[in-house]
């Protein structure tokens, strides 16, 4: 069964990959904002990006919006005890020095109030909003829903 | 940059099903007495409830005697948490080929109520077809639960809800035995070995 996987990777070829760019604000990096296809617009999407603080100061990602969800928020997935819920967080932590990455089975971004249903292939733009550096938008790559991370060729595997 | 977390919490998840077992002992107490470790899942062949998979059929446990097993919970509003174990498993299952046809791997609803057998249906074609997804009453899957010393509860959230679950894959043998369990996010290098081991 390598169809779905091999369909995946066909789909991206000749689109410009957005999640594979790099942005920055002050000393930080941002890269690989992706979200997973959606069924219908009810269900909540996920954000997940990589951010690397360059500098000597620890800054936080304090919040996200885009105008594809009403009520976006940052959450962590947390397993204790076997059992696995996803509480609020206020603030994910960009220790100096360090890459913190939004991604599956961790901090998420929980996109609530989705206003459109999130096709494969097709992107969004989201504003992140840090404690320090302040904002900065960046495009999201939708990908497959049972995708794992952009492919990109500087990602370090 | 894509590390694959191995999150071990085996024991933890022994004791948060313990507590569950705890919280039905008056439901346990008109069963009959586990033969077993009263933390670790029942041998299937002493699970019973009666569920319906996306297509619509009656599923009960005594269906899945004489395969391999693989069983986990979840719910199809989660973009995270269900998502992730769901490409894990189909990951899992194109590692092991045509060794895994006679795999029975199938996910219970712990959101009734949201995920009839249409929503399931509409789910699970994104991943591998081997995955099967039953719902039903809420009772049933609360029996369901109580048989894989399983937790789940809903919770309020933001003018919605959202519900806690085990995270774990519960693996059986073909006799219905228990086997393992495959943790939440598990390195496929350690999963795909303990599937294999079940499977033959
Ligand atoms: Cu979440």
């Amino acid at each position: 069964m390598r169809t779905p996987i091999l369909a995946a990777l066909l789909s991206l070829v000749g689109l410009p990959a957005l999640a594979c760019e790099t942005f920055t604000i002050g000393n930080l990096m941002i890269e690989h904002a992706w979200s997973r296809a959606t069924i219908g617009a009810e269900r909540p999407g996920v954000l997940y990006v990589e951010i690397t603080n360059t500098g000597s100061a620890d800054d936080a990602l304090v919040g996200i919006a885009t105008p594809v969800a009403g009520m976006p928020m940052l959450h962590e997935t947390v397993v204790t005890d076997g059992v696995a819920s996803m509480p609020h967080a206020m603030s994910v932590p960009v220790p100096a020095g360090q890459t913190v990455a939004l991604a599956p089975g961790g901090y998420h971004g929980m996109l609530m109030g989705l206003t459109t249903t999130l096709k494969e292939g097709e992107g969004f733009p989201v504003t992140l909003t840090f404690r320090d550096a302040g904002e900065v938008t960046v495009p999201v790559e939708v990908l497959s829903m049972r995708a794992e991370g952009p492919d990109c060729e500087h990602a370090g595997q | 940059m894509r590390t694959r977390r191995a999150v071990i919490l085996g024991l933890g998840g022994v004791a948060g099903a313990l507590a569950f077992t705890l919280g039905l002992g008056a439901w346990r107490s008109r069963g009959t007495a586990p033969a077993t470790d009263p933390r670790l899942p029942l041998p299937i062949a002493e699970m019973d409830f009666t569920l319906t998979d996306q297509r619509g059929a009656t599923v009960r446990p005594s269906d899945w005697i004489g395969r391999p097993t693989m069983i986990f919970f979840g719910f199809t509003f989660c973009p995270d948490v269900c998502p992730t174990t769901l490409s894990d498993i189909s990951g899992w299952l194109e590692d092991l080929g045509p060794e895994a046809d006679r795999l029975n791997v199938t996910l219970i609803s712990v959101d009734p109520e949201r995920d009839t057998p249409a929503v399931l249906s509409d789910y699970l074609a994104n991943f591998d077809p081997r995955i099967t997804g039953l719902t039903g009453p809420l009772a049933e899957v609360e029996r369901a639960a109580a048989g894989f010393r399983a937790w789940f509860e809903k919770v309020p959230r933001d003018g919605d809800y959202t519900v806690n679950h085990t995270a774990g894959v519960f693996l059986f043998h073909p006799d219905g035995r228990f086997a393992s369990i495959i943790d939440y996010h598990e390195d496929r290098r350690f999963a795909v070995p303990k599937i294999r081991r079940t499977i033959s």
